[in-house]
């Protein structure tokens, strides 16, 4: 992706980590033997300790054993091999890519931002704001969280690092009327991409879902095509509620893809795994550190590399 | 009233009964089933492992195999073993004389370290306590804010008579990387304020961080040795997957921590995280969050999780959940109301609009043993309370109070009156009769006996589903509630 030119430097020193453990002792177990129940077992728990769950793990195995007992695959290392070509099928580049206004220039295009508490949005739009300033775009931010205390400040000290505008409204105020007021000068400014930020909440919290939907449908009354993204900010090192975190989610506000925050942790992330195959959300950004330079587009290749890896 | 668990367990021993005797291999057929429950529930496959084998050697060495009912036994020996591994209760707060007793929060980023802070305030200011919050994250952007804004609504807003103070140094505030070390600073001359205020607690919100970030684990250990916290607790995100184990282990070596506090588990998630936590670090879990406001903080109950973890529902929440929205006096009215047979479309009305307040239907339902995994794809309407709440206030004080009243001429205009059509009407009359029936059997039962009564409203016909897939039997319930109830079959009304 073009636009993320100016990262790559900090995309192959962040996966060094990753790439150190490449040889790993899973690898090691395959390498050089056929591929039998037990091996097939332990495939399947490296898949549940990176959190991709009992129902997904489930089924990548049995389609992995089929494979096994048609004679497609007799080795260890085929067999991992086979897996990884198989998730990395499932994130297609045009799936990937990060939809913004077209023809270019015909803007503003929003950017929706929601997820849980505490999931990394903020500090996830620093990143995508920087990585599209970088990139020549104007951008504005919304601060559309005027519910959790000092949330304004805190885009509102990143909107200064970075040097881009914030539409802000008062703590307590009403997060529509923000984002109407973001999306109106978004429109007179002829800003390029609008972020728009939410607050967190628990996908449980009806109220506050429901709140969300209409944020959205502001945005999306008063700039045509918008919102172009929605974006589920997802922690991680979230376990297997974030399959309800994206459905709930996803009825809310129809989100188009999965920012994957904090994965410069031990935390693999495989929940996007189980995500992809059982809700169809693609992943599209990772977060792998806390400045706004540390965001990657979603490696796929790296990414499962980095899942089977120690 | 073990839920799917019961079910999975009683599949796997089903296959023996005729030949009388349980093998072994039915119990370790049925430890899978627990295996994949504490998968799913996001406990670490190695908890699991470890926690199944010992399982599965007391299950083996105690009466299962001679049990007449080894499905019971064996949940019961699983559900006994969780409560064990997680308990026991424990949120007692040691205070140290003279004051003040210094407690540390620490834990990932985004795991709600600032708003436990502000939490924890709450709670000891509701003991009398006075209390000084001091920022010392330096790092995460508005932190400082973020804490003194929750410092003055704990002060402002929350009950008690201890007083909350606040200590910040914002000037010290840095780009990320940037300020480590001045946290030691500012955790001093927290400390020497706290003491000059004569505070019993100070509590330091230290940043976010990850526990491989060495330097930033490295600022932890100079705080701990500055101002050595008499308590340090880890916060957790109760939606923490397999990593969990990881992250509160390197916590623990470095800080040897004295307690864990979960939170957002107000979310639905089954909060395997618990166990992870409890097993790598032999702390005990002091407290749990269960919402965004300041007074959300509460004990942690190793049984209720428990039963949460496999997937069991958790009774006691929804039951405490209603008591919240409806109070002991109202609650026994109308028990004695219902055992009378006496209930009228007004207290119908109330019960409904009591329901409503304490959350969403579904978000309710899941709370309800063995319901939760049949939920997920089921379509429930929130909107047929609604319809509901108008169908009944369209009605004369007199209907309301004899529904016997109501003839197909008063049933049209009450249908008009609520933008409903009259066979709305005649199905909420029809469900009003059955809730009235089923009352008496029901009338020692609170307010869950209550919630399943409303569930024989039209579309969330909870009777009607849980008779259709195996719903368990809840103890001193009816077996009315249980039976399925045609949703869409219109009958022939008399008129009167």
């Amino acid at each position: 992706m073009k636009l993320f030119k100016s990262t790559i430097a900090k995309l192959k020193q962040g996966l060094s980590r990753t790439r150190g453990g490449l040889i790993s002792s899973l690898r090691a177990a395959l390498t050089g033997k056929t591929l039998s129940p037990e091996l097939l077992r332990d495939i399947e728990a490296k898949m549940l300790q990176a959190d991709i769950g009992v129902v997904t793990s489930t089924k990548l195995i049995n389609e992995l054993r089929e494979a096994w007992k048609k004679g497609d695959i007799k080795a260890g290392d085929q067999a991992l091999a086979f897996l990884k070509d198989r998730l990395i099928a499932g994130w297609p580049q045009a799936d990937r890519q990060l939809n913004l206004a077209t023809p270019a220039g015909s803007g503003p295009s929003v950017l929706f931002v929601a997820g849980v508490n505490g999931a990394g949005k903020t500090t996830s739009i620093a990143k995508l704001a920087k990585t599209l300033r970088d990139d020549g775009q104007s951008v504005m931010l919304a601060a559309c969280d005027t519910f959790r205390a000092a949330a304004v400040e805190q885009l509102e000290t990143w909107s200064n690092r970075l040097g881009v505008n914030v539409v802000k409204g008062k703590q307590g105020g009403d997060p529509a009327a923000v984002a109407f007021d973001a999306c109106d000068a978004a429109l007179t400014r002829h800003a390029d991409v609008l972020i728009v930020d939410t607050a967190g909440r628990l996908h449980t919290q009806d109220p506050l879902m429901r709140q969300l939907t209409k944020i959205r449908s502001v945005c999306a009354k008063k700039i045509p095509g918008a919102p172009h993204e929605v974006i589920l900010v997802l922690d991680a090192t979230t376990g297997q509620n974030a399959i309800n975190q994206a459905k709930i989610f996803i009825e809310a506000v129809d989100v188009t893809g999965i920012f994957l925050a904090k994965l410069d942790g031990t935390a693999k992330g495989g929940i996007v795994v189980a995500i992809r195959d059982q809700l169809g959300i693609p992943v599209k950004f990772v977060g792998i550190g806390e400045t706004p330079d540390d965001v990657q587009p979603f490696d796929p290749v790296e990414f499962v590399e980095a899942l089977f890896a120690d | 009233m073990f839920g799917s668990l019961t079910d999975k367990f009683s599949n796997a021993f089903r296959n023996l009964s005729g030949r009388g005797k349980i093998s072994e291999s039915n119990v370790r057929e049925a430890m899978d089933e627990v295996r994949t429950a504490l998968l799913e529930a996001d406990v670490n496959l190695t908890v699991v492992e470890a926690f199944t084998k010992r399982v599965l050697d007391k299950a083996l060495g105690s009466e299962v195999l001679a049990s007449l009912k080894p499905s019971q036994q064996m949940v019961k020996i699983v559900h006994d073993e969780l409560i064990d591994l997680m308990g026991p209760i424990d949120s007692h707060l040691m205070y140290v004389q003279p004051g003040p007793t210094v407690v540390m929060m620490c834990g990932l980023q985004g795991s709600g370290k600032t708003t436990t802070c502000g939490k924890l305030a709450a709670y000891l200011k509701k003991q009398g306590k006075s209390v000084t919050l001091a920022a010392v994250d330096l790092q995460r952007p508005a932190a400082v804010t973020q804490l003194q804004v929750l410092s003055q609504q704990v002060q402002d807003d929350m009950p008690g008579s201890g007083i909350v103070r606040f200590h910040g140094e914002p000037d010290k505030v840095a780009e990320y990387g940037k300020a480590v070390g001045a946290a030691v600073t500012v955790s001093k001359n927290a400390l020497k304020k706290a003491r000059a205020d004569g505070s019993d607690v100070l509590i330091l919100d230290t940043a976010g961080r990850l526990h491989i970030n060495d330097q930033l684990m490295d600022e932890l250990r100079k705080v701990n040795q500055a101002v050595t916290p008499h308590q340090i607790y880890l916060v957790v995100d109760a939606m923490t997957g397999q990593d969990a184990v990881n992250s509160a282990k390197a916590f623990n070596e470095q800080l040897e921590l004295d307690g864990v506090i979960l939170t957002k588990f107000d979310s639905d998630t089954r909060g395997g995280a618990a166990l992870s936590v409890k097993h790598v670090t032999g702390k005990p879990i002091k407290f749990i969050g269960t919402g965004e406001k300041l007074d959300a903080l509460e004990e942690f109950h190793p049984d209720r999780i428990a039963s949460r973890i496999l997937g069991m529902g958790d009774i006691v929440s929804l039951v405490e959940k209603a008591q919240e929205h409806v109070s002991e006096e109202e609650a026994l009215a109308m028990q004695e109301k219902m055992a009378k047979g006496k209930m009228t479309m007004d207290d119908f009305l109330g019960q409904l609009k009591s329901i409503r307040k304490m959350g969403s239907i579904k978000s309710l339902m899941g709370m309800l043993p063995g319901v939760g995994s049949q939920l997920k794809d089921l379509d429930l309407d929130e909107k047929q309370l609604g319809r509901t709440e108008a169908i009944i206030q369209s009605m004369t004080a007199q209907e309301r109070r004899n529904a016997d009243l109501l003839d197909n001429s008063r049933r049209r205009r009450i249908a008009r009156g609520s933008g409903t059509s009259s066979q709305d009407v005649s199905q909420l009359i029809k469900s009003f009769g059955m809730v009235s029936q089923m009352s008496k059997q029901m009338a020692g039962m609170g307010m869950m006996g209550k919630l399943k009564a409303m569930s024989g409203l039209g579309q969330m016909d909870l009777a009607a589903m849980a008779g259709g897939q195996g719903m368990p039997q809840l103890p001193g319930m009816g077996t009315g509630s249980t039976k399925k109830q045609p949703r869409f079959k219109q009958r022939k009304r008399k008129s009167r």
